[in-house]
């Protein structure tokens, strides 16, 4: 819908939106694709681009501190940084990112890179008060690592996603009392399905966490003075706490995109295969691109689905996808997608995951047992293998993605001397499948629903 | 708030990442840099991304031993970026 800049594909001005880990690394590919125009860096944050994954481990553990988390530089990559500047407008014909310090930025082609950010909790159920945290900054790591060094009698996270098992593992770590609501009937059952989620809530029962399972928060209250002192529970029972950690979930930061004509809403923005952004009338923008935690984009091995993968690996992976193709220009050539991944370390795992788990229908466990320290989950839809998941089995991820990338039937033939011949094959139980896991409508309309996991 | 790369400093600081889809936990790393990498439980690595006082052999010698290649290095040179425009 809009001609691309005068400039040639290599110069011309290029603005990134989102300092963080997608938008260095697509800075850094930038130059390295051989783009030699301007390049400038759009942050609201007011630091250098450092890593979140972190936070809710050694951070909040206490045995790293904020200053060490600083992302490397791998090139220099001369740029224009604005940081603590946040985008409040997009004007695409005009091509202008407006800046909440009434400037604006001329670009030839632009890169969206926002990310997403924590769900607060309701401030009608006690969200403003004093002790409700989220954690998704390095100032919401350091708020939270303050407050748990004051000695709450108990925290209360809720929600027991990635992020929520991370934080209540620190907590427990650091000799707290720790309550964990979760809405469905297993931890991580979002992400990884409950007969695995299972497995993860012996993690919490090992820790001594209070795993509340099918229970929800109904309000958080406070004292006079705006105080969290309590949480009522969906069951009725009132849990005195002074810190509550809110891990519910992931938003899109996309405000600032709002009535530029872009797919995108608090889901993320639509892109197609070459990072290009849709617009609402499902074309893509030949100048403007988005990548990273904010992107909703279609995989070869997933067609009709559109993925928004909130993980490390998709930012750094897909922000070398978007560079290729906004310095190649439309001709480029495809560059070949590799499997999503993603780790987790919680409750002394160390959890690894390759391919699309979230998507399937079935689950077998193809190396060691539920019960075990160690085990493997591998993941199948309709019959083929889409994924695996690997519990302190940190080695064995490549043999599975070698057979999810040749689409091998499910469950897999591995011939593995710590797993069964014949692994049974069980119902992979994800929450809300009937709701969920539909696909999505041909033409990318923002209406359609991503199976993401959230962190 | 605008800040323009000068030219690089002397002595970059050492930063570092290391890609924990990829890590399989070897522990060469800990062996050669074992200031900056440690095991936290039995497998899970973890590491300083900026570590002080002048690990930088250690720390390329880390690099270079990972059997899977899954620590980057890299600099803090590039005048990062402060929010009022103080070059680093
Ligand atoms: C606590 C935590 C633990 C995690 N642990 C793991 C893990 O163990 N394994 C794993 O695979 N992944 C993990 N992740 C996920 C991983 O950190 C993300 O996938 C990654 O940060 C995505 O990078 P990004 O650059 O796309 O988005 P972000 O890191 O969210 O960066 C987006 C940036 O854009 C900025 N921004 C937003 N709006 C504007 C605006 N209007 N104008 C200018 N700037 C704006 C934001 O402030 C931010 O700096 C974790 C995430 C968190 C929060
Ligand atoms: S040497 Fe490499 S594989 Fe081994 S623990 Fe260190 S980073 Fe991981």
């Amino acid at each position: 819908m809009t001609a691309p800049g005068a400039a040639g594909p290599r110069t011309g001005r290029i603005v990134v939106v989102g300092a963080s880990l997608a938008g260095l690394r697509a800075a850094e590919a930038l130059r390295d694709e051989g783009f030699t125009g301007e390049l400038t860096m759009i942050g609201d944050e007011p630091h250098a681009p450092y890593d979140r994954p972190p936070l809710s481990k050694a951070v909040l553990s206490g045995r790293l501190d904020c200053d060490h988390i600083e992302l490397p530089r791998v090139r220099d990559i001369d740029a224009r940084w604005l940081l603590g500047t946040p985008a409040t407008g997009l004007d695409v014909p005009g091509h202008r990112v407006a800046l909440a310090d009434g400037r604006s930025m001329a670009y030839d082609r632009l890169l969206i890179a926002t990310g997403t950010r924590a769900r607060t909790w309701p401030a009608r159920a006690g969200g403003g008060l004093d002790g409700v945290h989220v954690l998704r900054t390095r100032e919401d790591a350091e708020r939270l690592r303050g407050a748990l060094l004051n000695g709450p009698s108990r925290v209360l996270v809720i929600g027991a996603g990635f992020t929520g098992g991370e934080v209540a593992s620190s907590c427990a770590e650091s000799g707290l009392a720790v309550t964990v609501t979760q809405r469905g009937a297993a931890p991580l059952a979002g992400a990884l399905g409950g007969t695995v989620g299972r497995a993860a809530a012996d993690w919490y029962h090992a820790a001594g966490v209070d795993l509340r399972l099918n229970t929800t928060v109904r309000a958080l209250e406070g004292d006079p003075s705006g105080r969290l002192r309590r949480a009522v529970l969906s069951d009725g029972t009132v849990l005195d706490t002074e810190v509550a950690v809110v891990a519910t979930g992931a938003l899109a930061n996309t405000e600032w995109l709002s009535g530029s004509g872009l797919a995108a809403d608090h889901r993320g923005v639509v892109t197609d295969d070459r990072c290009r952004a849709m617009t609402t009338d499902g074309n893509p923008a030949e100048d403007i691109f988005a990548t990273g935690d904010i992107a909703r984009r279609p995989h070869p091995l997933h067609p009709g689905r559109l993925l928004r993968l909130n993980h490390w690996d998709g930012a750094v992976a897909q922000a070398r996808t978007a560079a290729h193709h906004i310095v190649h220009g439309p001709g480029a050539q495809h560059l070949r997608q590799p499997l999503p991944a993603f780790w987790s370390q919680q409750f002394g795992h160390y959890l690894k995951s390759i391919g699309v788990p979230a998507l399937a229908d079935q689950v077998a466990i193809t190396q060691g047992s539920l019960h075990q320290r160690r085990f493997v989950a591998a993941y199948g839809l309709e019959g083929r293998l889409i994924g695996a998941v690997a519990v302190d089995s940190p080695r064995v991820l490549d043999g599975y993605a070698a057979l999810i990338e040749a689409r091998a039937p499910f469950p897999p033939a591995l011939g593995a001397t710590d797993g069964p011949a014949h692994p049974d094959i069980i119902d992979a139980a994800f929450p809300g499948r009937d709701t969920g896991g539909t696909r999505d409508h041909p033409g990318h309309t923002p209406s359609a629903i991503a199976p993401a996991p959230n962190r | 708030m605008i800040t323009k790369p000068g030219p690089q400093p002397p002595s970059h600081p050492l930063r570092l990442v290391v890609d924990l889809n990829r890590c399989q936990s070897y522990g060469q790393c800990v062996y050669a840099a074992p200031t900056v990498f440690r095991f936290h439980a039995e497998e899970s690595l973890e590491y300083d991304y900026a570590p002080e006082g002048g690990v930088r052999r250690e720390v390329e010698r880390a690099a270079a031993a990972c059997p899977v290649q899954a620590i980057t290095l890299g600099g803090a040179t590039e005048p990062a970026p402060g929010a009022h425009g103080d070059h680093r």
